[in-house]
């Protein structure tokens, strides 16, 4: 059998970083800043997870540090797109390029070794019924961010300040603040993005481990349209067109083949869905 | 820039290096007679995606798809020269073209993708690469590849099918071509009506609509020049040293990023896309003699590269950006 629970098993664990990251960049959105940063504030993750979890012992400090971190890292964009008012796209790519360069450079200056660090006494994250705590933490961040955007006043708020920024601030709701939040929200969520990729789907570092999977999170948050449980789906999606590849893999198809498809499946989905939004709009007479 | 290098200076200092004598390294390595073709060779392709990211950029569209473009463009160009039946030289051109061809037509999809399926081309054109990329490593490992070899690397290109390189060094004349792309684009740029339109639409691309500019067309002439840009760096690196395509070679140091990194300092401006892609170039040598000479990781010069840009990102403010902000205000 092609589909059984082992696929959907490990359809669910590629889906996990993905969603967490996915679900920050959805709250930013929400709040006006678009955020393809995410990929470098995981892979600031990755690094401070396993790096704290190799120098204290314990994988939990490494999530909580891997969180901060990523949170402290999301600030340049808080400062740089809200404060000063610079181009949120180029922070963001700058972002990405930077914790490149710095997990590369600090891997080489603590570890002293350069691709990847790989030590068996490197603690991972425990297993409950074949997840990390982190996958089931992901599932309950959906369901919280979805009640908080559609039902809770801050949810309302922030939705207000990414629409209309002007209209919150005369009602007494400042646009920086939510917008720092939204930013330092989605910063916690890659951080723990991040260590779940480190110490829960590996127990290693390596550069740019992250792949492109904060690409395919910005991805899922178009897809989605930046509602939590759309974002889920969309997630999904990714998870499961892994899962497949890795599978194929296992039946003789060549690892390009299979490193390939979660992009493929990924932008088929995209056309499928915007194709279908824009035959909606058309009818209704309204050219682009 | 010149926070940059203070804050370099920082981590030089963190790591227990002295920053000067580092920063010298970075300077005599990369500029010296050991290093200055090493730098040249590094110019050609730097400056090669720089322009192809540049001139999109212009009109603030943004091309992500450079490595999918430009591997694309390698591996057509190997081919290519691998089974021409025309002579040496004519069949480097062919490659060449072939390189741009394969470029462009990638680009442009990416482009269609933005005109009429709505995905933005950020992703469309990202999204894409990463296809293309797998392709011409599967290639490069399976069918192509040069039988006996325990490399993934085609065959080597026949006799004669390389361009002419200057004196013994690895400079060939792939930069005078990246060199005359960087030309024809400060003319167009400046002189052109094409140049003032691309200009305007980075301005004010609603402006630019109203004023008669037909969008779509635009995007899909500037994605295939900047992908046949891209294809070309990518010839250009096949028909030079070691004159095949080796998987992973065009990919792995980064010209892609390092060149949006360029362009992004420039604004997308002809002259300062010069200017920045060859700094960078120099950053790149030189790390490596900095590496060499005072053991602080290479690395650290792409950490520098991103700071750059941290910087300059928060001050930068796109026109187009700054107008909109205007009539908000009004």
């Amino acid at each position: 059998m092609f589909f059984d629970s082992d696929l959907l098993m490990s359809a669910l664990r590629a889906l996990t970083p993905i969603l967490l990251a996915a679900l920050g960049g959805a709250i930013c959105e929400r709040a006006g800043v678009f955020n393809i940063g995410l990929e470098g504030m995981m892979l600031m993750g990755c690094f401070t997870a396993v790096a704290t979890s190799w120098f204290t012992g314990s994988p939990w400090l490494g999530v909580l540090a891997a969180a901060l971190a990523a949170a402290a890292y999301s600030l340049i964009l808080a400062v740089g797109a809200v404060t000063l008012r610079g181009d949120a796209v180029v922070l963001g790519v700058a972002m990405n390029l930077l914790a490149v360069g710095l997990t590369g450079f600090l891997l080489r200056t603590v570890f002293g070794v350069q691709g990847t660090f790989d030590d068996p006494s490197l603690a991972g994250l425990p297993l409950i019924g074949g997840f990390t705590p982190l996958t089931y933490l992901s599932w309950a961040a959906v369901a919280v961010a979805a009640v908080l955007l559609s039902r809770h006043v801050w949810g309302l708020r922030l939705r207000g300040v990414g629409e209309a920024p002007d209209a919150a601030a005369t009602l007494g709701v400042s646009p920086v603040k939510y917008k720092y939040g939204a930013i330092l929200v989605s910063g916690v969520l890659c951080g723990l993005a991040g260590a779940q990729l480190a110490l829960g789907n590996v127990t290693l570092f390596s550069e740019n481990m992250t792949a492109g999977r904060g690409w395919i999170a910005v991805v899922a948050v178009m897809l989605g349209r930046a509602a939590p449980v759309g974002v889920l789906l969309a997630a999904l999606l990714f998870g499961l067109a892994e899962a497949a590849g890795f599978r194929l893999q296992g039946l003789g198809l060549p690892q390009q083949a299979t490193d390939a498809a979660p992009y493929v499946v990924t932008l088929g989905a995209l056309f499928l869905t915007t194709a279908r939004r824009r035959r909606r709009i058309r009818p209704s007479g309204a050219a682009s | 820039m010149l926070a940059g290098v203070l804050i370099g200076a920082l981590f030089l200092v963190g790591t227990g290096a002295d920053p000067i004598t580092a920063y010298e390294a970075v300077l005599t390595g990369a500029l010296g007679a050991d290093g200055i073709g090493s730098t040249l060779t590094t110019t050609t392709s730097v400056l090669g995606m720089a322009l192809a990211l540049a001139i999109p950029l212009r009109a603030r569209l943004i091309n992500l798809g450079g490595d999918g473009q430009m591997v694309l463009g390698g591996i057509t160009a190997a081919v290519t020269g691998l089974h021409s039946p025309l002579p040496a030289p004519l069949t480097v051109v062919l490659a060449l073209l072939a390189g741009m061809a394969a470029g462009a037509a990638y680009a442009a999809l990416a482009a269609l993708c933005e005109n009429h399926l709505g995905v933005p081309l950020l992703v469309s054109s990202l999204l894409l690469s990463y296809p293309a990329v797998s392709l011409a490593s599967y290639l490069a490992r399976y069918p192509l590849k040069e039988p006996g070899s325990s490399l993934p690397q085609t065959r080597a290109m026949p006799d004669g099918v390389e361009l002419p390189a200057f004196g013994d060094s690895t400079v060939t004349v792939g930069l005078v071509l990246v060199a005359l792309a960087a030309a024809a684009y400060w003319f167009t740029d400046r002189r052109t009506a094409v140049g003032y339109e691309i200009r305007m639409t980075g301005l004010n691309a609603r402006f630019s609509a109203y004023a008669g500019v037909e969008r779509r067309g635009l995007t899909l002439k500037l994605m295939s020049v900047s992908g046949a840009l891209a294809g070309l760096v990518g010839a250009i690196g096949v028909l030079s040293f070691p004159y095949r395509f080796v998987d992973g070679s065009l990919t792995a140091p980064g010209y892609t990023w390092t060149g949006l990194t360029a362009a992004l300092l420039a604004t997308a401006a002809p002259i300062g896309t010069v200017v920045s892609a060859f700094f960078f170039a120099v950053l790149q040598v030189g790390g490596l003699a900095m590496e060499r000479t005072t053991e602080v990781p290479r690395e650290l010069t792409q950490v520098l590269q991103a700071i750059v840009i941290v910087f300059l990102a928060a001050r930068l403010r796109f026109p187009g950006r700054w107008f909109n902000r205007r009539k908000e205000a009004v």
